[in-house]
């Protein structure tokens, strides 16, 4: 019997990420500044069950990223990074 | 050729709703099905990446689930292969309620990390583990829809034949293709092996020396893609080389 992590990864968040950032985010890398690493917001751990998106880091689990939304607004919380990398539209 | 790469979508453009119409629906295993949509202005998309659907009801309340695409990214329609979450929200009417003709909202494709494009040259590995096989088979069937000749082995651990998905597709074959099937509760006579979760000497045995420098993609559950993904750096694979995907069962 083993217990299913409750976690996903930034792969799942991809769609919501890309309509707030207006380009894939999954590809963006970003430094944990709780621990210095640096990841792809793909390879982040993702939780999705609540009323928004956590993103936690891989290696220390501190959280990265926050997204909620309601009908009309977006609150975002990228105060767990140290910065985001992000490729350029093209 | 109506569609080049270059008109696929990878970020940049609009991410918007669009309306998909299901125009069929394959029985894959006893718990999957492939629905096949028509999309009309679908940008296009590069093996392994994603899309958003999104039901409404008629109250105004509206629920989304993420899927992998499974079809060639050369397709012209957009193939989804859902596995049924019996107490979930959105498969079980994606697979038994929605009717053949009927839309839903799709946005995508999107996320460009967990992808396969055919200008890769190098070996890959690809490892799933039950319904994490869909964005796999994108791959595979791209491969073969551009001709590539770039060498691939699979590893599909599945808990037994009834629910191993595009299992006579695979059957058929690829030159250049290897699987290697991994059951883990109950595997058929025929199989080499004795059922059991994928282990070290299964990557070893069925993927790539490390030397070979392949890029793995693994996909599966949460617990499956950190074993796994665990056993290839354990066995010498770069992590820089592994790309992970963890599926859900979002219902």
């Amino acid at each position: 019997m083993t217990l299913t992590p409750d976690f996903l990864d930034g792969n799942a968040a991809a769609g919501d990420l890309e309509s707030v950032f207006g380009t894939d985010m999954t590809v963006a890398t970003g430094r944990c500044r709780g621990c210095g690493q640096r990841m792809s917001l793909a390879q982040t751990r993702a939780y999705l069950r609540g009323p928004g998106i956590v993103l936690r880091c891989p290696g220390c689990e501190s959280v990265l990223l926050r997204l909620v939304r309601s009908a009309d607004q977006m609150w975002l919380d990228t105060g767990g990074l140290d910065y985001l990398r992000i490729p350029a539209p093209q | 050729m109506a569609r080049t790469a270059v008109s696929r979508r990878l970020g940049g453009g609009p991410l918007r709703w669009r309306a998909a119409r299901l125009t069929d629906r394959r029985i894959e295993s006893e718990a999957a099905r492939t629905l096949v949509f028509e999309v009309p202005g679908w940008p296009g998309h590069v093996a392994g990446q994603h899309l958003d659907v999104r039901l409404t009801a008629e109250d105004g309340y509206s629920t989304q689930r993420s899927y992998s695409v499974a079809s060639a990214a050369e397709d012209e329609n957009v193939e989804l292969t859902v596995q049924r979450v019996s107490d979930g929200e959105v498969s079980p009417y994606l697979l038994d309620d929605l009717a053949l003709g009927d839309l839903v909202e799709l946005r995508g494709p999107v996320g460009g990390w967990f992808v396969w494009r055919p200008e890769q040259t190098e070996p890959v590995l690809l490892v799933g583990g039950g319904s994490g096989l869909v964005p796999l088979m994108a791959m595979v069937r791209t491969r073969r829809a551009v001709g590539s000749r770039t060498p691939f082995r699979l590893v599909y651990s599945v808990r037994s034949p009834e629910y191993q998905l595009f299992a006579s597709e695979l059957r058929r074959g690829d030159p250049g293709l290897d699987k290697t099937y991994v059951y883990t509760r109950s595997a058929p006579p025929e199989s080499p092996r004795p059922p059991g979760r994928v282990t070290a000497s299964d990557l070893s045995s069925a993927g790539w020396p490390p030397d070979f420098e392949p890029t793995c993609y693994v996909c599966g559950s949460t617990g499956f893609v950190e074993k796994a993904a665990g056993l290839l750096v354990a066995l010498g694979h770069h992590p820089g080389r592994i790309r992970t995907e963890r599926f859900g069962p979002s219902g």
